[in-house]
C-alpha cells in the first residue's frame, strides 16, 4: 500500500515537472530568447559565445567564463577547497592524536 | 597500506610519466581545449594515487612527501591571489588581464588565464593528494 501511493506520487511530481519545464520554461531543441538590458532576441549565452574570443583572447569559451567573466567565483571556490582540505587534515590530525 | 603485486608495480611505474604528462597537458591546454586548471589537477592526483597504490605509502611519499604536497597547495593559491592583485599594481582592478593577449589559439595567449589554470592546477592535484594522504594515515583506527 505505502510502495502504491510512493509511486503514484512520485510518478506525478515527475509528470507535473516535465509538463512544466516542457510548456513554460524551456521550449526543448530551442534556444531561449530573453530581453536582456534593451536587447531585443539576445542572450547572455549568445553574447559570450559572440563577444568572448575578442575580450578574453582565449579560444576556450568555458576557460574564458570561469576565469575572466567569473574570476571572483573561481577564486572563491578554490578557497573553498582549501578551507576543505584544511579541515580534512585538522579532523584526521585530532583523530590521529586521540588514537 | 601496503603494495601489490608485480604485475600491478610494473604498470603503474609505466603509466606514470604519461599520465603525469596527460595532466600536465591538459592544465596548459585550459585556455585551448576542453579541461582545464580543475580537471588537469585532478589527473596529476591520479598518477600520484596510482603510484601509492601499487606501491604503497613509500613509493609515492617518495615521488611527493606531505609536507612537499602542502607546500604545493599554498603555493597554487599564493599564484591565483598574487596574479590578481597585479591587476592592482599594475593600476587598473582587481583580476584585470595584465599580460597580453596574443593571437588566438596560441598556447601562449589569452593574457592571465594559462597563469591561473596553472595555479590552480597545482593547488588541486596537491589538495587531493593532501586529503589522500590524511584519510591513509589513519586507516584502521591506528596510525601507520
Amino acid at each position: 500500500m505505502r510502495q502504491a501511493v510512493a509511486l503514484i506520487l512520485v510518478l506525478a511530481v515527475g509528470a507535473l515537472l516535465i509538463f512544466t519545464v516542457n510548456a513554460y520554461l524551456l521550449p526543448f531543441g530551442r534556444f531561449p530568447e530573453r530581453r536582456i538590458g534593451g536587447f531585443e532576441n539576445e542572450s547572455v549565452g549568445k553574447r559570450i559565445l559572440e563577444d568572448a574570443p575578442i575580450t578574453t583572447g582565449s579560444a576556450n569559451v568555458v576557460t574564458s567564463v570561469v576565469w575572466d567573466y567569473r574570476g571572483y567565483d573561481t577564486l572563491g571556490e578554490s578557497t573553498i577547497l582549501f578551507t576543505a582540505v584544511c579541515g580534512v587534515a585538522m579532523l584526521f590530525r585530532v583523530a590521529r592524536r586521540r588514537s | 597500506m601496503a603494495g601489490m603485486t608485480v604485475i600491478v608495480r610494473t604498470i603503474g611505474r609505466l603509466l606514470f610519466p604519461f599520465l603525469f604528462l596527460f595532466g600536465a597537458y591538459i592544465i596548459v591546454h585550459g585556455q585551448l581545449t576542453p579541461g582545464g586548471g580543475f580537471q588537469g589537477g585532478v589527473v596529476l592526483a591520479s598518477a600520484v594515487i596510482l603510484l601509492l597504490l601499487a606501491y604503497g605509502m613509500e613509493g609515492a611519499q617518495a615521488k611527493v612527501n606531505a609536507l612537499q604536497a602542502e607546500l604545493a597547495d599554498a603555493l597554487g593559491g599564493m599564484i591565483l591571489v598574487w596574479m590578481g592583485l597585479m591587476g592592482i599594481i599594475v593600476g587598473i582592478a582587481f583580476f584585470q588581464n595584465v599580460l597580453p593577449f596574443g593571437s588566438l589559439g596560441q598556447v601562449l595567449s589569452a593574457g592571465n588565464l594559462p597563469v591561473f589554470n596553472l595555479g590552480v592546477g597545482i593547488k588541486v592535484a596537491a589538495s587531493i593528494l593532501m586529503v589522500f594522504y590524511a584519510m591513509l594515515r589513519i586507516q584502521g583506527g591506528k596510525e601507520e
